[in-house]
């Protein structure tokens, strides 16, 4: 019996970048280049490791987003993903992280699917609530901010590093984990990789497919509203002074007058 | 007037100061209803009580502290349905996050996270986030359901404002599908002694020009001396010499405290994310070149290992 990894990405715009709201208040994607969000390549790494301790496994790279997130989906596929699946419709525009719940858990119960992971938190919206709000949605349990995970014998476990205490988990499959930057390094697709992932199917769907209405997504059918973006002034100059001896002592008077001390 | 759950964040019935932030801003939108689940809560509503809760639900269960997250959502739906508020707060916290987006399904609510300030508007609460990397500043309501928001630390002073804080006790069934998650052990993060990195008012932080674990003893009594919390760079915590809970950045912890001293940090925009909204912003580095500067209030160009201790010394002299 197979296992079915369905794997959460994200395209998101470079954070790197000058990144801007478009004019109806939703990310500006034509503003900055987009890539794999980099949290979600952690996702990926982790299904690979999941998948080559496994017997039979297989992987399912998930994304919903425009026509270019499709870059996102190569990204996994050279890692090493199996297939993808892209969710796209123009009526997507807009939506809010309770809609791409809907939708994503729509997509990974029409796909198939005993394990679920995603990364901690995209980069550019940085909520970190899709995993929660999936479980949630599949009825599943979750197993989520894992800076180690590993399946066996149909279980899931993990450790969770919290403020105040180091978890260790426990859930039965089906389930839907998230991963955190100290999971492991994520490996880079080889030439092999890359070659190959050209050749491997990506699935389009769009809501119909998913049997969503239009309202139910989108900027209209958002749960939420941004009424107000304002790029935040640059800094005034500070004072910068060199170090020539008095640096630290110039430093505490700063402090001092500012009431620090 | 309309009633606002405030979900408490404690240690054994310590309660956390973000619950007491909380506190101050629902009472801009309402009456504050507090929700403490696990012992101990006669002692929190004491201290809830100060802060402005009229009422505290309080329900214990073991479900709450074997199994991740889904009892505490079976809960706070417990007290939704008991109170009908106008909005629900929770901290920013990876659980307060969780908790909070799971009721929002189940609510059919949406949800705002990491809010720095909620006011009330016309339409509801209108919640300010600072995104991309604290380039933008938005305002945003919930269109849908009840608001449920999640507020970032330090993003208000608790203010005292005496009410009466009755204990009632909570009806909780946890249903057997929110057993799903067992948390099978649990170790304490040994305490430092030192404020926690997201609550601090002072944070002092080192990065690659730390240069070894062993050198973060400098970073530390500089911290120290200003009662700081200590946090440190990706580039330091990938290099193993300070654990990743005291991560500031994108991929760590954000924080926004009234002073934030950099010490060996370039200033990389992951780590400009984690800390970009702090009010006062000093920077120690090498490099006159560094990003960093650009931020900053007061910057020093040299090398920390005599400026940090040299800084240090002169706090501690000031301080008597």
């Amino acid at each position: 019996m197979s296992l079915r990894i369905v794997v959460c990405v994200k395209y998101v715009p470079d954070a790197t970048g000058d990144r801007h709201f478009a004019e109806d208040l939703t990310v500006d994607r034509d503003d900055v280049d987009g890539l794999l969000s980099e949290l979600d390549e952690y996702a990926v790494e982790q299904a690979l490791q999941i998948k080559e301790a496994a017997d039979d496994a297989e992987i399912t790279v998930l994304t919903v987003g425009p026509e270019d997130a499709n870059d996102a989906l190569r990204k996994a596929l050279s890692m090493g993903a199996d297939k993808a699946v892209h969710v796209e419709d123009d009526d997507l525009h807009g939506t809010d992280a309770l809609g791409t719940s809907l939708v994503l858990a729509k997509a990974i119960e029409k796909t198939g699917y005993d394990l679920v992971v995603c990364g901690m938190a995209s980069t550019d919206g940085t909520m970190g609530v899709l995993p929660a709000l999936l479980a949630e949605r599949l009825n599943i349990p979750q197993v989520t901010q894992l800076s180690e995970v590993s399946v066996a014998d149909g279980k899931v476990t993990g450790r969770r590093d919290g403020d105040t205490a180091s978890e260790q988990l426990e859930a039965a499959l089906p389930a839907v984990v998230s991963v955190t930057d100290q999971s492991g390094e994520a490996r880079y697709p080889s030439f092999k990789g890359i070659m190959a992932a050209k050749k491997k199917p990506v699935e389009s769907l769009d809501l119909e497919d998913l049997e969503i209405e239009a309202d139910e997504v989108g900027l209209e059918g958002a749960w939420t509203k941004v009424d107000d973006a304002t790029e935040r002034p640059a800094r005034t100059a500070g004072t910068i002074v060199k170090d020539e001896g008095e640096g630290g002592k110039q430093l505490a008077e700063f402090l001092a007058g500012q009431k620090f001390i | 007037m309309a009633e606002v759950l405030v979900y408490v964040d404690h240690v054994d019935g310590a309660v956390r100061k973000p619950t007491l932030e909380l506190l101050t801003l629902a009472r801009r939108i309402g009456e504050p209803v507090a929700v403490h689940l696990g012992a101990h809560a006669d002692e929190a509503a004491k201290v809830l009580a100060e802060h402005g809760a009229v009422k505290v639900l309080a329900a214990d269960a073991p479900e709450f502290a074997e199994y991740l997250v889904a009892p505490k959502v079976d809960a706070l739906q417990a007290a939704y349905d008991a109170v009908s508020p106008a909005a629900v707060l929770l901290p920013s916290s990876a659980e307060g996050k969780e908790i909070g987006a799971r009721l929002a399904v189940r609510i059919g609510s949406g949800i705002i996270t990491d809010a720095v300030d909620v006011e009330a508007g016309d339409e509801g609460p209108v919640a300010t986030q600072s995104v991309f990397a604290a380039s933008y500043t938005t305002k945003s309501r919930i269109t849908k359901g009840t608001p449920v928001i999640t507020v970032k630390p330090n993003s208000a002073a608790p203010e005292a404002a005496p009410a009466a804080g009755t204990v009632e006790q909570l009806a909780v069934t946890v249903a057997d599908s929110s057993k799903g998650t067992k948390i099978v052990s649990r170790t304490p993060r040994e305490s430092t002694g030192r404020p926690e990195l997201t609550e601090a008012a002072i944070v002092v932080s080192g990065g690659r020009g730390v240069n070894g674990a062993e050198n973060f003893p400098v970073i530390e009594a500089l911290a120290d001396s200003l009662g700081a919390a200590v946090g440190a760079s990706r580039a330091a915590v990938d290099a193993g010499w300070y654990p990743h809970t005291n991560q500031v950045g994108q991929t760590g912890k954000s924080v926004s405290p009234q002073l934030y001293i950099a010490a060996g940090i370039s200033g990389a925009i992951q780590h400009r994310a984690g800390m970009q909204t702090s009010k006062t912003i000093v920077a120690i580095n090498k490099d006159e070149e560094a990003p960093i500067f650009d931020l900053v209030d007061y910057g020093v160009v040299g090398d920390l290992f005599e400026v940090v201790p040299a800084l240090t010394d002169e706090v501690k002299t000031r301080k008597g």
